[in-house]
């Protein structure tokens, strides 16, 4: 007798284990496989989330979760070999309520919410990948592991991660393209707190979320980013896949290039990198979204592609839980319907919208493309700081005022005019 | 079949000052020998449909080994664990295992690993065997059952023996003559349904208190020596590179290393 849930959740990432806790409550046999030895060791992110989701999922989140820092300032850097130019955003309002996000550490955070799904009636087993979908006539019905183990289910939710592979094997997406994907790399560098408080210039529970454009991917499309966390530093790169094979370059080189460049040196000079992690991030929001349903299947997280980068936040794990939990909301409407067939698990994309996943994802839907433009990632931050310099430099030489100095630059021939107004334009409308 | 539970070989540590193994706050994993025991024991039952039950002396911490076992596809399985078992030497366990195997009672086959790696001495195997006074078979890399009786392979030291003893018996197995498989899905939803772990006390067996523990364990740990690997000389070649290598090869071959 093979064994029966009404539900299987693959994968206890913030994805998953949102949606096991989510069908648990209300009243689904939840079974959540996790390949990993524990949730949250095979899987990474840059290192902040958005609250907002939680506040659905594990209202009195705040009692527990483990925080590292609250995020208090947000900060843009554009970077040259030598120089930085940066926008910083402090405000009281910042990160109150909902609109609180905090960094996070992924192997305390997401063993947090699997225990949470636990707690509220699911059985979690890690240690096991899944390795196929068990299909009857078309229809899911069940997981299939370590050869031929079959465990049945309702209803399977898909929820693998980045390079999932069941999502193609239930025939939702084709393989993955190198344009879809980007490579994330992160250290983790360890340094005392009491040094993260000084050098940031933040209290013991505040932290810092940086993006960096520029000499961070040294001109390919991407950026850096940089979180604080209590007693570490995470730094790392999001660079497209596409530009590192063209250009040959090994983004392990890129990232010790862009933790030696001075202004990140400063900050993590003396720290210890205790941890490099990698993973391929999806890159074209809702332009790569798989079908989201079949039957009795459903994808959440970042399987379906659900990430938001447009050039100052980097979403993704808010949108897996809100998926998570529009999943279950989903599976519970198809019970109500009688099954759950395609059909009847079509009330996921309504309980998405209603989260604002797919709304966010449609309405940044330009970003990505926009932030395909080569030009914002070399010249524009190279012009930027090349006027500041000049406005900031007083060596008796001579000033120029401000304006003459930008149409200056702009008459080089560096770049034409007409393309940087479109290009601003073109930002302003993706953003 | 019998399981311990031990520190993970590439783990093991000696205490400096206690001259003996360290056990709390390591990595633990099934004895291997036993490991292999068992796969034995859940090929046995794919063939033939049995029961496997298996069982353990320790502490608690040894239900993470019985888990894994239920796991890898066994029925169910017994942990003796009591305080005043603490401290027994390879005479008390093979006299309290016995006893419980008693208790389980029903069985046909009993196996066991040849050795544990973090004691070596192979004892325990044959004292149950000698206490429940049935036939044995030490050292076996194949186990079969044929005409209601157990053929097993045992690796002799120029060869190998085959033997054919009637049941109940007890065979005891070598350490790397098979792959054990890995735990299921299905093995790990049957451990998180609950109710296969039984945790039993000497007096829910009837173990005799007078017959366990350290102060009944014959064995006299009378030294441990730690091996100590001589100082590395740690010379360092800085400088350019060219010239530290240069250099370092200099020294390589005045100390007769290279040619």
């Amino acid at each position: 007798m093979a064994e029966r849930f009404d539900a299987i959740v693959v994968g206890a990432g913030p994805a998953g284990s949102a949606a096991a806790l989510s069908l648990a409550r209300r009243g689904f046999s939840t079974l959540l496989v996790e390949r990993g030895r524990a949730p949250g060791t095979k899987n990474m992110f840059g290192g902040r989330i958005y609250a907002w989701p939680l506040f659905e999922v594990v209202p009195e989140w705040a009692k527990d979760c483990p925080v590292e820092r609250s995020v208090t300032r947000e900060a843009m850097y554009f970077l040259t070999e030598d120089a930085s130019l940066g926008i910083t955003f402090e405000s009281a309002r910042l990160g109150q309520g909902r609109g609180a996000s905090f960094t996070a550490v992924r192997s305390t955070f997401d063993a947090w919410l699997a225990k949470k799904a636990e707690a509220a009636g699911a059985t979690l087993v890690t240690g096991i990948r899944v390795d196929d979908l068990w299909r009857e006539s078309g229809r899911v019905c069940g997981v299939v592991s370590g050869g031929d183990d079959r465990v049945g289910a309702d209803l399977v939710v898909i929820a693998e991660g980045a390079t999932s592979t069941l999502v193609r094997r239930a025939g939702l997406k084709a393989d993955l393209e190198p344009r879809e994907v980007s490579v994330g790399v992160k250290e983790t560098i360890e340094l005392p707190p009491e040094t993260i408080q000084e050098r940031f210039g933040v209290g013991e529970s505040e932290g810092v979320a940086a993006v960096y454009a520029g000499h961070a991917s040294r001109g390919l499309r991407g950026g850096g980013f940089l979180y604080t966390n209590k007693a570490s530093v995470s730094l790392g790169l999001v660079v497209s896949s596409e530009d590192l094979s063209a250009r040959k370059v090994s983004i392990e080189d890129l990232q010790t290039t862009f933790r030696m460049h001075p202004a990140i040196q400063r900050l993590v000079s003396g720290g210890t990198v205790v941890e490099y992690s990698a993973h391929l991030v999806p890159e074209l929001g809702a332009t790569m979204r798989p079908e989201l349903v079949g039957d009795g299947v459903l994808v959440a997280g970042d399987a379906a592609g659900f990430l938001i980068n447009n050039g100052y936040t980097f979403r993704g794990v808010d949108l897996a839980i809100a998926s998570g939990a529009a999943a279950a909301e989903a599976a519970e409407a198809a019970r109500a319907a009688g099954g759950m067939s395609a059909a009847n698990l079509a009330a996921y994309e309504a309980a998405l919208r209603k989260r604002n996943v797919t709304t966010d994802l449609e309405r940044f839907a330009r970003a990505p493309l926009y932030l395909k433009n080569a030009r914002l990632f070399d010249l524009y931050p190279r012009l930027l700081i090349d006027v500041a310099e000049r406005m900031y430099r007083v060596d008796g030489s001579g000033k120029d005022r401000l304006a003459d100095l930008v149409l200056e630059r702009a008459k080089s021939g560096d770049v034409p005019k007409l393309r940087l107004l479109l290009d601003l334009l073109a930002g302003a409308r993706s953003m | 079949m019998c399981i311990k539970q031990v520190p993970k070989a590439e783990e093991l540590q000696v205490d400096p000052k206690t001259q003996t193994l360290k056990r709390v706050g390591v990595p633990s994993e099934i004895n291997p020998p036993d490991a292999n025991a068992l796969e034995i024991a859940l090929q046995l039952k794919d063939r033939h449909g049995s029961e496997v039950v298996v069982l353990s002396m320790g502490p608690t911490s040894f239900d993470e080994s019985l888990e894994r076992s239920i796991g890898m596809g066994a029925d169910r399985a017994v942990l003796l664990t009591d305080r005043i078992l603490g401290g027994s030497d390879t005479v008390p366990t093979a006299y309290a295992l016995s006893e419980t195997i008693a208790k389980i009672g029903g069985y046909d086959l009993i196996l066991c690993g040849e050795e544990t790696t973090d004691a070596s001495t192979g004892h325990v195997g044959p004292g149950i065997a000698g206490h429940l006074d049935i036939p044995q078979v030490t050292y076996a890399s194949e186990v079969r059952v044929a005409d209601g009786r157990i053929r097993a392979r045992r690796t002799a030291e120029d060869g190998t023996e085959w033997w054919e003893v009637r049941m109940p018996c007890l065979v005891t197995v070598n350490f790397g003559c098979n792959g054990p498989r890995q735990p299921t899905l299905s093995g790990k939803i049957r451990v998180k349904r609950g109710g296969v772990i039984a945790h039993w006390s000497c007096a829910d067996v009837g173990i005799d208190p007078k017959k366990v523990g350290l102060l009944n364990s014959p064995t006299i740990v009378a030294k441990v020596d730690t091996v100590r690997l001589p100082p590395r000389a740690g010379k360092f070649f800085a400088g350019e590179p060219a010239d530290a290598v240069r250099r370092l090869l200099e020294a390589l071959r005045a100390d007769g290393v290279l040619p």
